[in-house]
């Protein structure tokens, strides 16, 4: 056992303040969002404002538990977790219960608790421990390969539950590897892919392939200097047509309606407000008629009479919109972003590259939730049920994040030690 | 590897501000999310208030209201098992429902729309207490018409629901409101309708009632349309109606000291309850195709027909004001007027000097060609003549409109000068050229309301109150200063009028409307016999009576009755009996009357006209065969 001084006194406030804060304005938010005047105890077990209380409240708990141990029980403990955690996602398909069309939870009394969650604390775990390892190095092929299938695989076990928006946060962990060295062009081609994915259902495919023929083209006759990189041109144009080409396939075969409707909606292709594409067009509503200072407290409403629906998980953010205006809703996503911003310090500032990597799995994972689950409420992306860190309602998705933070928070507070 | 963080620091920084413009852009600068969810929210009520009542000049109530009611359905809310036992209640069929049904849900299957439109008082009472079973269905109220007597549809009117044209142009009506579409009704709309009240509900996105709106604090409560009172006496409008059944044309009473309508008969008409309720469109289709009779046709306000006899009285006036006659200024009548090559025929059958006594109990043509001759030329040219006979015509109410509170008039016509100029050029005609104005035809045309109001300026000896059809409203009388309360002085000095009077009361002692005398009730008349080009000559009367003291003056036209005292003159002497003793003591004339069926002569007088149609396009073929 250490010091414990040590820990409570190396602890970054800053950090632990802004987790307490979201989890207290997330909590005031599904207030108003569930209120029903006859339950209006806030203890009230039977409603989720009761509930997340609770859920909070030993979150905090988890918070202080998980400073008591040590840290390198984190190192030490790393992969078996990742083994233990990827069998709780084989078991779900198995023993969980189904829910809104999906064996994503465990239900075990009357709790429920949704193994994908602390997966990703666990996946993070494990790849910062790859990472970390001797001779690591990224620049190699069979390094990447081994820490893109370390990172996926619990994603793949994910698809068949089926829960798309989880499968979507693991492409968090890409970014993580560009941190530790991952060659630029990995990612330049992630995005030219999702670029060209985007435009593959936007343009005219004849179009689409001309453009990129042009394009070919032009970066032949640029990089015709260096040798190597006509190769590496031709290499990334054909993958992009290989993408187009299965883009068109997965878009019409591999997709479901609903996606493909989202999707259509999204892009404005497709208009129906009474439809699927009902829940971002409410949620718009939503927060559009919040204006510029709110409709007050608990005086929205679309949120009171129940026009946005999960309004306390996916789309909590419209409360905020509506009843806290423009200028709430920029000081949340300007919280967030302080928030990002510390853990970026505190993660550079790690001697260990293990605590570093961690740190960052931890950062990304945050900030692709946090992206994904705003930009759907405000109708920049189809909608994708994904909570909001700390925010949302939710016992199991507060566990997670809380546990990840946790271990980071952990860690951090024992840098000064030698690993 | 140093500038990788920066990559993150970026990412943040550019999403951070993606987000934070699309806020601004949703929040502050578009206004239309914000109707948007108030729409979703708040569901408008209409409360309909009670329209107003309307009854006769004695208080006899002549329009209430009833109950109906709309049964509304919100097709989302329904339990389809139900349908089979609703249908019956409804007493309509299984497929029946299943239509509406699915009219309803192809409007909206969120919100409310007519399921069914006024079912009838009595079966709501049947069903009333059963309908609350039904999820999803629920009873609107309407107030309907009840028309307490089948008489008087031309002067009440009826209601209808706003058309969307009208509704967009008038942000007082919503889609569904009742609105006045003829008569009194349409008339007095703003006064008869109240003011709905509004209640504003908060509802969740199933459209379910979750409370009050900010606690109620928008809602109005509704206000009671006002109730009119008409001049109209309906004991004799129901009298005029049934003399001039199977007939066609107009009797128009008013009492001229204060020009309040006493009676506006117009025939064919219907009875007004066909037009309430749920038969309403099906009936006012009927109505309306009925070109030949158009019973939704207020002739007395809108047909237009050249005056004949009954006009000389005013040119007599005229012709007196003017200084071209006097009383005694007599004329002897050679079957007709003569001047060169023009002849205007008479039947007076005189050959003796008449003077204006005679010559309008005569009723002589060539009496009357000659003093209107000597009234336009006693100027120097035609056209101040004319123009300042046109003048002296139209002081009393003619040929233009009478600016009162019926919903509907024609302007009649009245020619000056201008016309002729037009017509014949500068200079280019004289007062024989338009001779045929002298016995009240040529360019001229009347409408009988105009006619009932030139009578009744003649009564009162040179002046008229605006005739109008409201004389209360609430109980109040109308304003001193509401311009219907305003005294017309023609231009026709008072002094004139006695002996006019005297000739008039002559009609019916000596002249050509003694048949239609009452034996103790001195009445003031002069027949009319109207050319009509299209078939039969129409009968005209104007009368008023008593001669001293006016109480009644009206005008009766009969189309194409032959002449004025065949029919016009008994019916209008039926008339001011009824109206100033309460009965009529002259039973065959009246069972004459009654009983007097014109429908043959329209049916001849159409069947000569296809005729005449059919012959005319025979020779067109035959000379373009040719």
């Amino acid at each position: 056992m250490r010091n414990y001084g040590n820990v409570f006194r190396e602890l970054d406030y800053t950090t632990l303040l802004l987790w307490v804060l979201i989890m207290f304005l997330g909590w005031l938010n599904i207030y108003s969002a569930v209120f029903d005047p006859e339950y209006a105890s806030i203890l009230d077990m039977n409603q989720r404002y009761g509930k997340q209380l609770l859920w909070i409240l030993t979150a905090l708990g988890i918070m202080f538990l998980i400073l008591l141990i040590d840290s390198s029980v984190f190192y030490t403990l790393a992969y078996p977790i990742y083994g233990l955690s990827l069998l709780s996602l084989v078991l779900v398909l198995f023993l969980g219960a189904e829910i809104s069309g999906a064996r994503s939870w465990f239900v075990i009394g009357g709790f429920s608790l949704q193994p994908s969650e602390f997966a990703k604390a666990a996946t993070a775990l494990a790849l910062a421990r790859f990472l970390s390892g001797y001779q690591r190095d990224l620049r190699r092929f069979s390094h990447q390969l081994m820490a893109l299938g370390l990172a996926f695989l619990p994603a793949l076990l994910i698809v068949p539950q089926p829960d798309l928006g989880s499968v979507l946060v693991y492409t968090a962990f890409i970014l993580v590897l560009y941190r530790e060295g991952l060659p630029s062009l990995y990612l330049v081609i992630g995005f030219a892919l999702i670029l060209v994915f985007v435009l593959s259902l936007l343009v005219p495919l004849p179009y689409l392939y001309g453009g990129l023929g042009f394009l070919t083209i032009l970066l032949l006759v640029l990089g015709r200097r260096q040798r190597g990189n006509g190769w590496k041109v031709l290499g990334v144009m054909v993958l992009c047509g290989l993408t187009v080409q299965s883009v068109d396939f997965t878009f019409n075969n591999l997709l479901e309606d609903r996606h493909r409707n989202r999707i259509n909606i999204l892009l404005g292709k497709a208009e129906d407000p009474q439809g699927i594409g009902y829940n971002t067009h409410q949620s718009m509503i939503a927060i559009g008629s919040g204006g510029l200072k709110g409709k007050g407290y608990m005086e929205g409403t679309q949120t009171k009479y129940d026009f946005v629906p999960e309004q306390s998980t996916d789309f909590i953010f419209c409360t905020v919109g509506e009843e806290w205006g423009f200028l709430g809703t920029s000081a949340l996503v300007l919280l967030y972003l302080v928030l990002f911003f510390r853990l970026m310090i505190v993660a550079e500032r790690q001697r260990s590259s293990f605590a570093r990597a961690y740190g960052y799995g931890v950062l990304c994972i945050l900030f692709l939730h946090f992206g994904i689950n705003i930009a759907m409420t405000i109708g920049l992306a189809p909608v994708i049920g994904i909570p909001l860190p700390f925010f949302s309602y939710g016992g199991s998705s507060l566990w997670g994040f809380t546990l990840l933070l946790a271990i980071f928070l952990r860690l951090d507070a024992g840098r000064t030690l030698s690993l | 590897m140093s500038q990788r963080p920066l990559f993150f620091r970026v990412l943040f920084l550019a999403l951070g501000l993606i987000f934070i413009g699309r806020l601004f852009y949703l929040q502050v600068y578009r206004d239309d999310l914000k109707l948007s969810a108030r729409n979703n929210v708040v569901r408008q009520e209409r409360i309909y208030p009670g329209r107003g009542l309307i009854y006769d000049r004695d208080g006899q109530l002549l329009v209430g209201n009833q109950s109906a009611y709309d049964l509304m359905v919100i097709p989302h809310q329904i339990e389809p098992a139900d349908s089979a036992d609703l249908a019956r209640l409804l007493r309509i069929s299984h497929a029946d429902f299943k239509r509406r049904l699915e009219k309803a849900r192809r409007y909206s299957s969120l919100k409310p729309s007519v399921f069914m439109r006024q079912i009838s008082d009595d079966h709501f009472a049947q069903i009333r207490e059963y309908l609350h079973r039904f999820e999803g269905f629920f009873p609107q109220k309407r107030i309907l018409r009840e028309y307490q007597y089948p008489h008087a549809a031309n002067v009440l009117g009826f209601i209808g629901e706003a058309s969307d044209r009208f509704i967009r142009t008038n942000a007082h009506y919503h889609p569904g409101d009742l609105i006045g579409k003829s008569g009194i009704e349409k008339s007095y709309e703003e006064v008869l309708r109240g003011k709905t009240g509004v209640r504003y509900k908060m509802v969740d996105v199933h459209n379910r009632v979750k409370g009050a709106f900010k606690g109620g604090v928008y809602d109005t409560l509704p206000r009671p349309g006002s109730d009119l009172t008409s001049t109209i006496d309906i004991e004799l409008q129901r009298y005029g109606e049934a003399l001039m059944q199977n007939k066609r044309g107009s009797i128009v009473a008013i009492e001229p000291a204060t020009g309040e309508i006493l009676s506006l008969v117009t025939a064919p008409s219907y009875d007004p309850n066909l037009l309430v309720g749920r038969e309403r469109s099906k009936h006012y289709s009927e109505l309306y195709a009925d070109s030949l009779n158009k019973p939704l046709y207020d002739r007395g306000l809108l047909a237009q027909y050249p005056p004949g006899s009954p006009f000389k009285v005013i040119n007599a006036l005229v012709a007196l004001e003017e200084g071209a006659i006097t009383p005694r200024t007599s004329h002897v009548c050679h079957h007709g007027f003569h001047w060169g090559r023009l002849h205007v025929a008479c039947h007076c059958g005189t050959n003796y000097p008449l003077d204006l006594i005679k010559g309008i109990s005569k009723s002589c043509n060539n009496y009357f060609c000659r003093i209107f001759k000597s009234t336009i030329e006693s100027y120097p040219t035609a056209q101040e003549g004319l123009n300042a006979w046109s003048e002296k015509v139209k002081s009393f109410g003619l040929g233009q409109f009478l600016n009162n509170d019926l919903p509907t008039g024609r302007r009649g016509f009245v020619p000056s000068a201008s016309y002729f100029d037009k017509a014949f050029g500068y200079k280019g005609w004289k007062a024989v050229s338009v001779i045929s104005l002298a016995i009240g035809q040529g360019e001229l045309v009347l409408t009988p309301i105009q006619m009932a109001n030139m009578t009744a300026a003649i009564a009162n000896r040179g002046f008229y109150y605006t005739p109008h059809i409201v004389k209360e409203i609430d109980g109040a009388p109308l304003a001193a200063d509401n311009p219907l309360q305003e005294k017309k002085e023609t231009l026709v000095d008072s002094s004139h009028f006695p002996v006019v009077i005297k000739a008039m009361r002559k009609v019916f002692e000596t002249g050509t409307a003694r048949w239609s005398a009452h034996d103790s009730i001195p009445m003031c008349g002069k027949t009319g016999t109207a050319q009509n080009p299209h078939g039969q000559d129409h009968s005209i009367f104007i009368a008023f009576a008593p001669p001293e003291n006016p109480q009644i003056a009206l005008s009766v036209v009969v189309e194409n009755g032959y002449w004025g005292s065949r029919w016009a003159a008994p019916i209008a002497s039926l008339m001011m009996e009824k109206y100033l003793t309460g009965e009529v003591d002259r039973p065959r004339l009246e069972k004459r009357m009654l009983e007097g069926d014109l429908r043959e002569q329209y049916q001849a007088d159409l069947e000569a006209r296809l005729e005449r149609a059919r012959k005319r396009r025979e020779k067109q073929k035959d000379s373009t065969d040719a």
